[in-house]
């Protein structure tokens, strides 16, 4: 394994099957954690810090945490009906023993990127929604997502872990005093996110130009040729379809993989739903 | 050099060079492209289309040929007025044309804007790019027109992606025309 492992693992795919008794097919046991107010910081001096959202998910032995933090700014000036929502991935070293502490590498800028165009393509929270006074007030949505270990989907679990956090968060109403022109929080009364879509991403791996791999682990993407995500929404649409180079696929290869998202999208669903039915207080 | 319409990327390949020892592959050559973009210093957007670059060359150049060496691809966006990946793409694979360089297939950039009522519009100018619903990048290899890369931004059925596609393998003929035009003068003169 340690010596050949492509000779190895083509033993294994050989029979459709891999190392860890998966079919070729077959998913991680997927579970996910939510959690309010993991971390919780107040900084007086005029705006208010609250984390909101959060949620953990494991696939497999890939865990993700995901945190939501909202704070009030200034709309820009070009879009001043429009909030903000930042993602940022970050590969710290403690995960994988490829990652060097220090910068952001291009993997972790690379799936930030990913992140803000699925929210962007899925329409999953709508700017104008973050909206309080139009020109005047905001909310600017900071999503953390920490890899905690990394064996391999990394895309995957964080388009996860994000959805499950933000279905977890409750924004304070706030008004703005006409008098003042300050803006006031009410803590006591808070409203749940309005989440639009729900995008689940579904990853491949391409091995030898022809046999697609779903949910591969860390060593399987290692040797792998090529890898393929799809992010599809409950409509069966396509918000995002991800294939960073790596060997050539035909459109029917990928029209497969699109078939075993959406598959994949239903499952997901209804394990977030009954994640939320089981937390939310009566 | 490329110029679709007014959109320009200029394209400098330099290698296979020696390579630093802590980023040398013990078995392959090792590929680095960096994005430069017109204004402003290169930010997280440069950083994910210069893996989907990366990795797109890698899988077209045959770096075991070259072990333990590096090749760079320094790309420069000169204007930008739509179809700014794919004109990159193209760049990139004619660069690698030029320098020579040991490749298993080409492969095209081909951008297909989905426009609100429907309609397939390959090559946008950056006003239809706005407009539209979904705009879907592709890259295609020469070799039976198979998929290389894949990127979309906007949401779409999955038909309408089946379409885009099939209008993309066709543009691609029109493409590697051109690039066998391009060399073809290149070499006549000399």
């Amino acid at each position: 394994r340690t010596v050949e492992p492509l000779e190895y693992y083509r033993r294994f795919l050989k029979e459709n099957c891999r190392p860890d008794g998966r079919e070729l097919g077959e998913f991680r046991t997927t579970t996910v954690n939510i959690g309010k107010c993991l971390w919780n910081n107040n900084n007086g001096g005029g705006s208010i810090t609250t984390a909101d959202g959060s949620a953990l998910v494991k696939l497999g032995n890939t865990t993700v945490i995901c945190g939501v933090k909202a704070e009030l700014a200034a709309p820009a000036v070009d879009s001043a009906n429009k909030g903000y929502i930042v993602p940022n991935v970050e590969l710290p070293s403690l995960c994988a023993e490829r990652f060097r502490s220090g910068p952001p590498g291009e993997e972790a800028q690379a799936a930030s990127q990913f992140i803000a165009d699925v929210i962007e393509n899925s329409q999953m929270i709508v700017k104008e929604d973050l909206c309080i006074a139009t020109g005047k007030l905001a909310w600017v949505l900071y999503c953390d997502i920490i890899c905690l270990d990394y064996d391999g989907n990394l895309l995957d679990a964080s388009v996860f872990a994000l959805l499950a956090a933000l279905k977890n968060v409750q924004l304070p109403l706030v008004t703005i005093n006409e008098e003042t022109g300050l803006s006031e929080v009410n803590v006591k009364q808070k409203n749940p996110l309005i989440i639009r879509k729900h995008p689940v991403a579904t990853s491949f791996a391409i091995f030898d130009d022809t046999l697609l791999i779903v949910d591969p682990t860390a060593e399987e993407e290692d040797l792998a040729t090529g890898t393929v995500t799809i992010v599809t929404d409950e409509e069966g649409r396509l918000c995002s379809v991800h294939k960073p180079g790596g060997s050539p696929l035909t459109g029917a290869k990928l029209q497969d993989c699109v078939t075993r998202a959406i598959t994949r999208h239903k499952e997901v669903k209804k394990l977030i739903d009954k994640v939320i039915k089981s937390i939310t207080p009566k | 050099s490329l110029s679709p319409g007014d959109t320009s990327v200029l394209a400098g390949l330099y290698g296979p060079a020696e390579a630093k020892v802590s980023k040398e592959l013990p078995d392959r050559a090792a590929l680095e492209v960096l994005l430069r973009p017109k204004v402003g210093l290169p930010g997280v957007l440069e950083r994910s289309r210069e893996q989907l670059l990366r990795q797109t060359c890698e899988a077209v150049i045959l770096g075991v040929l070259h072990p333990r060496t590096a090749i760079s691809l320094v790309l420069q966006v000169l204007s930008d007025a739509g179809s700014l990946l794919s004109c990159c793409l193209n760049a990139a694979c004619m660069a690698l044309l030029d320098a020579g360089l040991p490749l298993a297939t080409l492969f095209c950039g081909v951008t297909c804007a989905l426009q609100p009522d429907g309609t397939i519009l390959l090559d946008p100018t950056a006003q239809q790019e706005q407009e539209a619903r979904a705009i879907l990048t592709f890259a295609i290899a020469s070799s039976e027109r198979k998929v290389l890369m894949a990127s979309t931004k906007g949401s779409c059925s999955v038909e309408e992606m089946q379409q885009c596609l099939v209008a993309a393998q066709r543009a691609a003929t029109t493409i590697f025309q051109f690039y066998r035009d391009s060399v073809r003068r290149r070499y006549s003169k000399c």
